[in-house]
């Protein structure tokens, strides 16, 4: 490719800016992609990558900002408009319909007609060809579900081509697919690549981010981090950029350093894990302390606590309790062990919406103590009323239905339901995304409360900074495996962000943090 | 408290008085209410009374809708239990053992429900039509395809029989109906139905046994439906395993829609089901009275229906918000 | 072999053992006469089951189409009783009212975005309400038409006769499969079950396919009504109560999934032949009594209902093993 490096961008989206009741998703965003270039679009969740990608293809109107397309103002109205300028769209979830036939997927719509019927002899064929193009050689009168994910991701992609053949936007193509399917892709988006196409190239995996891109835009908390060529930028300079740390900043804060424990850990888990999920790990959690858990999306964090939770089980290992065995095979046997765990999904794991806060707050105490032994009203009035206060949760009354709170608020909520069981262990999977500054700051300083109260906590998050505040240790995770411990005066953001980046210096860092505790 | 609950069910209030007061202003002589033979009769009282197995479905009904499922099955269950306790008496069971054997079938009903829907997670609509196409094929081999007649007194008390000068079905279905609410209100079940109905993922991660809630509303269901069906066969003195209950799912169905319970699950009221079971009966009656052709009693519940599809309608409700707050979206 | 085609092969397996067994113990079930009476006894059936069969492939549900039955035999008797109309015009007037019905029925379910369970119930009652006003009597029918077309037959070797309503009934079911495999119409039918959402995404007219699926059911509905008022000669508006259960087990046994996406019209015409011949066989036997049919029709869906969870579980294991592995 002796391509002119200043070639006219193919789509340019300048000073492009989406608001949400309650958050800024993008803010004053600037993103230029051009012909035969892979582009990736790196950030972590809520950074606003896919906010980016939804006013590209017209599935959210923007609030302010131009797109232009070969230099065209353009404005589409939906998906199916995007398509048609040229704007095609693959996501994770393949948005093909499983029940038809592969070559009904690619051709829905736009079917091959002979005497007013549809000729499935002509659209296999077709289809046999178009499919060629992309070195793949399946029988397309089979139905789509009879492939792997990593076929259907290709078929998509010929679909999104074959429609658009502009741009095409790849969103977490190869979050379900083995190294070798992955090389599959790769060759795949070359040969698009080759055709000129511009690809935009979304994934949490830095590897193939690596791999395959010709440039690199970071995203944080809505706003432009900046774009890069890739030859010149490495691991940790991208991942400093992702988790928002300056590699020249040296007012490093230090965890508050406590000194080592020698007592038994209150809670003790080892070897716990779930095969495909997370490898097995050992992990000691004391009373009050807080063990922060870092690592990228999709690392395994999510995976850990909803192991420790009882949400998907485990294959082997032991979990015990003050040195009991305790069984954690659902989240019914951790609620009766005193766990507590606020998922990272807060809409859809978290909430119940149309219930008030109220019945939110008193729903897993009421839970533990079982149907028969309601808690009175007055309990209830009581409960909600002393948590709104303690916690400064912003509802004009106990009975508003808990979805028309404000997401710091919703998080608030949550705290309370788990606080109200007087949990002895709790789980916090990313407490502070997604809600405004003033709630973040307030549910910092819980975290540091509960523990000083002598709680156990285990906090996921991708803010580093924030883990460096509160955690006496921390755990990293990357590829499913917890690869290192940071202790004491190792607990600064540096430190994690040099674990996730270096993988052949995991070993090194796990040994490393024995030696200084 | 009160005048919350009030307000929830003022729709439901207004539209029964609505249509009471249509009939009676159609027929004048609605509101006579005599006694005799130590029982009340009269229109209002009549409607009371029939109502009654429509009335008991909707009870269980409503908390099955409330966890988001359906139980299309209690037309074919009171079939099943109205041929169970016709066979007890015809095999001299006591009143009390044929009562209890014939409630435990429709107790086992809800179970083989609850275990398609909890267990193996077979959608409800879909779990309950099995038992709603062969319940009544089981009950036919009950009563060996006839109606199976009787004449004891204890049985018979329970269809035609009055207490205090009320019939028995309007006490049976009021004191059941007390009897639920009072208890899925005064224990902590309200709550955690209307918490698995919104969420249930949600639900069980705060530690809500799902399934064995789930279980046990398609039970209560169940039994409501074995109390109806042994109304049923009471009133005629006699097992009818072809007509009892026939199309009976539909209207409690409906009942429950009427009472403003989301089929999609959640917040739940029985008095409103209830009152939304006596809305029904009343159009039934009020047709009846005011000389109208029964003919039109299935066009005007259709047109109730819609009416009522309307108002709850997602889609328009999604327009009227656009409306109010001046476009502040988009 | 290919998961969809399964249930589809259970079906058809089910069939020749049934028929089979049918025969071991009566030779006679063997003859076309049978084949032609079951094809003449179930043609209103299945000419209902093949609308039924794409609203359940679409992910909805009709629970309208025994009382459009009911009404359209009720309509034809008033009409022809009461006007001196020839039948060939009411058929018509008939086939547009009932195909109007059914597209409104899709418009209230798109537009205000209501289940169809319930949508369809209050059409249920509408229908049944319309046949009850145009006469509570049933109304017979006697007009030469009506003769030529009951006379009308093709005998089949073996004196079996395939009658004029029963060539109707495999008309249709060959215009259902075409229909469904070989238009863009049955594609999207079939991409709707897939998932609404993602049908919209690819550009699948979701207002169009919805009002014309429930308007296909509701013309075919009419068109079992005619086909059911030649087999009885006459109109009655409390007939073919509950025909839309036997429809959705008659679907539901012949392999399709009842929550949408996957299933043959083919396998809804051996699906009314499976439950036609349970019948046949019971009164064959004589000493059966006819509620074991129900039950056996329960048991059969109860089988299919199950075997198809147990297909949509092993898929779903492994997809999550092929990407987890």
């Amino acid at each position: 490719m002796n391509l002119v490096p200043e070639s006219p961008p193919l789509l340019r989206a300048e000073h492009l800016s989406k608001s949400f009741p309650g958050t800024k998703a993008l803010d004053d965003v600037g993103f230029a992609l051009r012909a035969s270039e892979v582009h990736a679009l790196l950030g972590e969740n809520g950074a606003g990558k896919s906010t980016l990608i939804k006013c590209l293809t017209g599935a959210y109107r923007r609030d302010a900002g131009d797109i232009l397309l070969d230099g065209r103002s353009i404005d589409p109205k939906d998906t199916l408009h995007a398509q048609r300028l040229g704007i095609g769209t693959v996501y994770q979830e393949v948005n093909l319909l499983p029940n038809l036939t592969v070559a009904e997927n690619l051709f829905l719509g736009h079917q091959p007609m002979r005497f007013g019927l549809i000729s499935p002899r002509r659209m296999n064929a077709d289809a046999e060809a178009l499919l060629a193009q992309y070195g793949l050689a399946i029988d397309p009168a089979r139905q789509l579900d009879s492939y792997s994910v990593a076929v259907q991701q290709v078929v998509a992609i010929a679909r999104a081509v074959s429609l658009s053949g502009k741009v095409l936007i790849l969103d977490e193509p190869t979050a379900s697919l083995d190294q070798h399917e992955v090389q599959m892709l790769f060759g795949v988006i070359r040969g698009l690549k080759a055709r000129g196409l511009g690809i935009i190239f979304i994934s949490h995996f830095l590897d193939q981010v690596f791999a395959i891109s010709d440039r690199i835009t970071v995203l944080r908390n809505g706003r432009l981090v900046g774009t890069e060529p890739t030859a010149n930028i490495d691991r940790l300079k991208l991942i400093n950029m992702m988790l928002g740390r300056e590699l020249a900043e040296e007012t490093r804060k230090t965890g508050r350093v406590a000194p080592a424990r020698t007592d038994t850990a209150k809670f003790r888990f080892e070897g716990m894990g779930k095969r495909g999920r997370i490898a097995p790990f050992d992990l000691d959690v004391h009373a009050g302390e807080v063990v922060g858990m870092a690592g990228l999306l999709g690392s395994g964090r999510t995976e850990t606590a909803e192991l420790l939770f009882g949400v998907s089980g485990h294959d082997g290992g032991e979990a015990r309790k003050d040195g009991r065995p305790v069984r954690l095979a659902s989240p019914r046997d951790a609620v009766a062990a005193g766990f507590g765990f606020l998922p990272e999904d807060r809409k859809s794991h978290g909430i119940i919406s149309e219930l008030s806060v109220r019945e939110n707050i008193v729903l897993a105490l009421q839970a533990r103590l079982g149907w028969m032994k309601r808690i009175s009203s007055r309990r209830q009035m009581a409960m909600a009323d002393d948590f709104i206060r303690r916690l400064d949760i912003r509802t004009s009354d106990a009975e508003k239905p808990v979805g028309q709170l404000s997401g710091g608020n919703q998080q608030k909520v949550m705290l309370a339901r788990w606080l109200a069981t007087n949990p002895e262990f709790l789980i916090l999977d990313e407490p502070t995304r997604g809600i405004d500054v003033g709630a973040h700051a307030e549910i910092i300083r819980l975290i540091e409360e509960l523990c000083a109260g002598g709680m156990s906590l285990l906090v996921i998050s991708s803010e580093l900074d924030e883990l460096v505040v509160y955690s006496n240790r921390v755990v990293v995770v990357r590829d499913r495996t917890h690869v290192a411990e940071l202790v004491g005066e190792n607990v600064t953001a540096e430190r994690m962000v040099q674990a996730i980046a270096a993988p052949e210096k995991a070993s090194a860092y796990a040994a490393s943090s024995e030696t200084v505790s | 408290m009160n005048a919350r609950f009030l307000r929830r069910i003022a729709p439901q209030i207004a539209t029964l008085a609505a249509v009471v007061a249509l009939i009676a202003f159609v027929f004048p002589g609605f509101f006579d209410i005599s006694l005799a033979n130590g029982r009340l009769y009269g229109s209002p009282i009549d409607i009371l009374n029939r109502g009654a197995p429509v009335a008991l479905l909707a009870i269980g009904m409503t908390l099955v809708i409330a966890t988001g499922g359906i139980d299309l099955s209690v037309g074919a269950v009171m079939a099943i239990c109205g041929a169970v306790a016709a066979w007890c008496v015809r095999q001299d069971y006591g009143l009390v053992s044929t009562l209890a054997v014939s409630l435990s079938a429709g107790l086992a009903c809800g179970v083989w429900n609850g275990f398609l829907v909890a267990v193996l997670r077979i959608q409800p609509i879909v779990a309950t039509l099995i038992l709603m196409v062969a319940g009544r094929g089981i009950a036919q081999l009950i009563t060996e395809g006839a109606i199976l007649t009787f004449n004891h007194e204890g049985l018979i008390f329970m269809g035609s029989g009055a207490v205090f000068a009320i019939p028995t079905p309007v006490l049976l279905w009021l004191a059941m109906g007390a009897l639920v609410t009072l208890i899925v209100r005064r224990s902590a079940l309200g709550l955690l139905i209307e918490a698995i109905g919104v969420n249930q993922r949600a639900s069980m991660l705060s530690g809500v046994n799902a399934r064995v809630l789930i279980v046990a509303v398609y039970m209560t269901s169940g039994l409501c439906a074995a109390l109806a069906g042994i109304i049923a066969a009471a009133d005629i003195r006699g097992a009818d395993a072809n007509n009892a209950g026939l199309w009976l799912e539909l209207d409690a169905i409906l009942a429950v829609v009427i009472g403003g319970t989301s089929l999609l699950g959640g917040r739940f009221s029985i008095v409103a089901s209830l009152i939304g079971a006596m809305i029904i009966q009343a159009v039934n009656t009020g047709i009846l009275l005011s000389g109208f052709p029964p003919e039109f009693n299935l066009v005007i519940k259709a047109g109730i229906i819609l009416v009522i599809l309307v108002l709850q309608s997602p889609a328009l409700r999604v327009a009227t918000t656009f409306i109010k707050p001046a476009r502040s979206l988009r | 072999m290919n998961a969809r085609l399964f249930p589809l092969a259970a079906t058809i397996a089910i069939f020749l053992v049934a028929y089979a067994i049918c025969y071991a113990q009566f030779p006679a079930m063997l003859s076309t006469r049978v084949v032609g009476n079951l094809l003449t006894d179930n043609a209103f059936l299945g000419i209902a089951a093949v609308g039924m069969t794409f609203v359940i492939l679409s992910g909805g549900i009709d629970l309208s189409i025994g009382s459009v039955i009911a009404f359209s035999g009720v309509f034809i008797a008033v009409l022809l009783r009461d006007t001196g109309l020839d039948p060939l015009p009411v058929f018509v007037m008939l086939l547009v009212i009932t195909t109007l019905f059914g597209a409104a029925m899709g418009a209230v379910i798109y537009f205000l975005e209501m289940p169809p369970f319930i949508v369809t119930l209050a059409g249920m009652f509408l229908a049944r309400g319309m046949a009850y006003v145009l006469s509570i009597d049933s109304v017979p029918i006697a007009h030469e038409t009506y003769d030529a077309l009951q006379s009308l037959y093709w005998l089949m070797p073996g004196k079996g006769r395939l009658t004029f309503i029963g060539g109707l009934m495999l008309v249709v079911f060959l215009a259902g499969i075409l229909v469904a495999h070989r238009t863009r119409f049955g594609t999207n039918v079939y991409a709707l079950g897939g998932g609404v959402q993602t049908a919209r995404l690819m550009g699948v007219p979701v207002a169009r396919t919805t009002i014309l699926i429930y308007a296909l059911s509701g013309f075919l509905a009419g068109l079992s009504g005619i086909v059911f008022s030649l087999y009885t000669s006459a109109g009655y508006s409390l007939a073919t109560v509950g025909v839309e259960l036997d429809a959705i087990a008659a679907v539901v046994i012949g392999g399709t999934l009842l929550t949408g996406g996957s299933g043959f019209v083919a396998g809804t015409f051996f699906g009314v032949l499976i439950m036609g011949l349970i019948q046949t066989y019971v009164i064959f036997d004589g000493t059966l009594s006819s509620w074991w049919t129900k039950i056996a029709i329960g048991l059969l869906l109860l089988a299919f209902i199950v075997l198809q969870k147990g297909l949509v579980v092993l898929t779903e294991r492994r997809q999550s093993a092929a990407r987890t592995g």
